[in-house]
């Protein structure tokens, strides 16, 4: 034990004398998540907008009027059928058409309610919200005036519709998606790179020329990283608490656990390129191109994997962070128990065990 | 005299490839073994099969008196490697260097202390006892590290080409060290290709195509092909 303790001292040392693993470490998830929050804002301007009126009368014209006089919309067409909504959609510059059901007045005076339908091209799913937000912002200011000194309230009930990707009607979260990069970077690229290094230098040689079992230098190695991580989870989540506001619906225990596995499922991947790889720059290719690039592209965190075709769709179920991806987001937006993602844990606990036995049977092989 | 070292017939083949082909040779305690051959020879990989990193195909070898099939982990307590590459930590400290390796061998705190103190008086380190190993000159990281390598007192200590890249002072002061560590009882096994430093040795052996074609005194080599200097034995051996 004392041997160990002594062997994550030195590795500490290793990263907070290098600035560059340090930036690597803390400067970039924060730039990041701070980035990509900014980035993706929830600002919208001047949004082309379209108008399907089947009424025709003094309150939707009301209603109208008031999404035209905002700053946010500007109508770009009045559209008089059904059949037009798709066709005014294709042609990409309206991002909403916003349909009145017929007689929409009467309908109010005398049941109290009438439907109003927002329908929004969820290609960009994080516009689609924010449009469907204002816009129904706009009418309920309406039915405030309308019910003002009237002791029977009337409702204008919005009917929300998202068109070309139904199921990314929640809020595009990029927080899961930093995280699962974060994580892979700082779990599976920096410790391949820390690996490799000890191999050029040829300190893993005088290393396992030492009492040292090879478990108890790898397993040196990973826990600073695993603690680093957890640091790195950590501020990930807090900044997304309190800079950008977001809840986490689900148990934060469950969080950790999963978050927990997942480091673990990096570390091993980290000690899997370890072994392939001979100099720190193979790694760091290895790292790059095998690693960051899936996790940025194939594992939904960016691009829908439901609009992939089918191909890249098959693909990206062997990577690991879509799996973790899909638990966060279960867990971070929709709330859910441990029930509702046990399936994805076993992948993931899966892919774990395999990487893990892989990168033993490599490494022993090396020490032939 | 007590063999601390002993080979028979020990072969290493990768696939189809003899690296080592069935060696037999001792080395005596105290001993200061030239383990020589050109790039290639397959002295790299006979050293590794001794300092149990390379598992030995067939044959039989003890190190230190244990067994380097059954007893590897016993082996390790008991030798002292350096690498010709130093494999000393650029961004640690001397002390911190020192402190590490006295570590991974299980030296206790309070002994690491008392190495530290000793080898840096030694080795008159006091004045960058806390610099980074990175901006020491060469030769002092390569004192370093063979002193280093001797932290856990082993019986047996291996130098995989020590001298490389260092002047010949330096080179000279090095053995000098050696020397004073031989007559202290500790074994030395180095491998080199540099030959006016096989003359240092007491015993050496040529390896050639992971065969040894010659093993003695380096007096009794020159005697035997009739060569003045060690660079000519090896020469004549190599051409076959």
């Amino acid at each position: 034990m004392k041997l160990f303790l002594g062997f994550i001292k030195k590795e500490f040392y290793h990263i907070l004398r290098d600035r560059r693993s340090l930036f690597i470490l803390f400067g970039m998830p924060i730039v990041q998540i701070l980035l990509f929050g900014f980035a993706i804002t929830n600002e919208i301007n001047n949004v082309n907008i379209a108008i399907l009126d089947h009424s025709k009368d003094v309150t939707t014209k009301k209603i109208i009027d008031n999404i035209s006089a905002s700053k946010y919309f500007s109508i770009n067409a009045f559209i008089q059928q059904e059949n037009d909504i798709e066709s005014v959609f294709k042609k990409g510059q309206t991002k909403a058409v916003i349909s009145f059901e017929k007689d929409f007045n009467q309908h109010l005076i005398k049941n109290g309610q009438a439907t109003v339908q927002i329908i929004t091209d969820a290609t960009d799913p994080n516009t689609a919200n924010t449009i469907s937000n204002y816009v129904n912002a706009i009418i309920q200011s309406q039915v405030k005036e309308l019910n003002k000194g009237i002791d029977k309230g009337y409702q204008i009930i919005p009917q929300t519709r998202m068109v070309y990707n139904p199921e990314l009607k929640s809020v595009f979260m990029f927080v899961p998606g930093i995280m699962t990069v974060i994580l892979m970077l700082v779990s599976a690229m920096m410790t391949s790179i820390s690996i490799t290094r000890e191999k050029e230098l040829g300190t893993m040689e005088v290393i396992l020329v030492s009492p040292l079992k090879p478990l108890q230098v790898i397993a040196g190695k990973v826990v600073p990283y695993i603690a680093l991580s957890v640091i790195n989870a950590t501020v990930i989540i807090l900044l997304s608490l309190f800079v950008f506001k977001m809840p986490i619906q689900g148990s934060l225990i469950l969080l950790a656990f999963e978050t927990v596995l997942f480091i673990v499922t990096a570390l091993a991947l980290g000690i899997l390129i370890s072994t392939i790889a001979a100099t720190q720059q193979t790694a760091m290719m290895i790292s790059l191109m095998g690693l960051m690039l899936p996790v940025i592209i194939l594992s939904g965190f960016i691009f829908p994997i439901s609009s992939m075709p089918l191909v890249l769709q098959i693909i990206s179920n062997i990577i690991p962070a879509k799996w973790f991806i899909i638990i966060l987001k279960a867990i971070m937006l929709k709330g859910v128990g441990f029930s509702f993602i046990w399936k994805e844990t076993l992948i993931l606990l899966g892919m774990t065990v395999f990487f893990i036995a892989l990168s033993i049977k490599k490494y022993k092989i090396r020490l032939e | 005299m007590e063999r601390v070292i002993e080979v028979e017939s020990l072969t290493k083949k990768f696939g189809a490839f003899t690296a080592v082909d069935s060696i037999s040779f001792h080395v005596k305690k105290g001993e200061i073994f030239g383990f020589l051959g050109a790039n290639g020879a397959g002295k790299t990989t006979a050293m590794k099969m001794l300092i149990g990193i390379s598992h030995p195909t067939s044959g039989k070898a003890t190190v230190a008196g244990f067994d380097v099939f059954t007893e590897a982990e016993s082996i390790k307590k008991n030798i002292g490697y350096m690498s010709q590459k130093f494999a000393l930590y650029d961004d640690l400290t001397v002390k911190e260097n020192i402190t590490f390796y006295g570590g991974i061998y299980g030296l206790s705190r309070a002994k690491i202390k008392i190495k530290t103190q000793q080898l840096i008086e030694e080795l008159g380190l006091e004045d960058i006892a806390n610099n980074m190993v990175g901006s020491l000159p060469l030769g002092w990281k390569q004192k370093l590290a063979f002193s280093v390598a001797l932290l856990h007192n082993p019986k047996i200590v291996f130098l995989d080409e020590p001298t490389g890249g260092v002047d010949p002072i330096t080179r000279r002061q090095f053995w000098e060290m050696i020397y004073k560590t031989a007559n202290q009882g500790t074994t030395i096994f180095v491998t080199t290709h540099y030959m006016d430093e096989a003359e240092y040795c007491d015993r050496v052996s040529i390896m050639v195509n992971g065969n040894i074609e010659a093993l003695d005194t380096p007096k009794n080599l020159k005697k035997q092909f009739s060569a003045h200097s060690m660079n000519d034995v090896f020469l004549k051996l190599a051409r076959g």
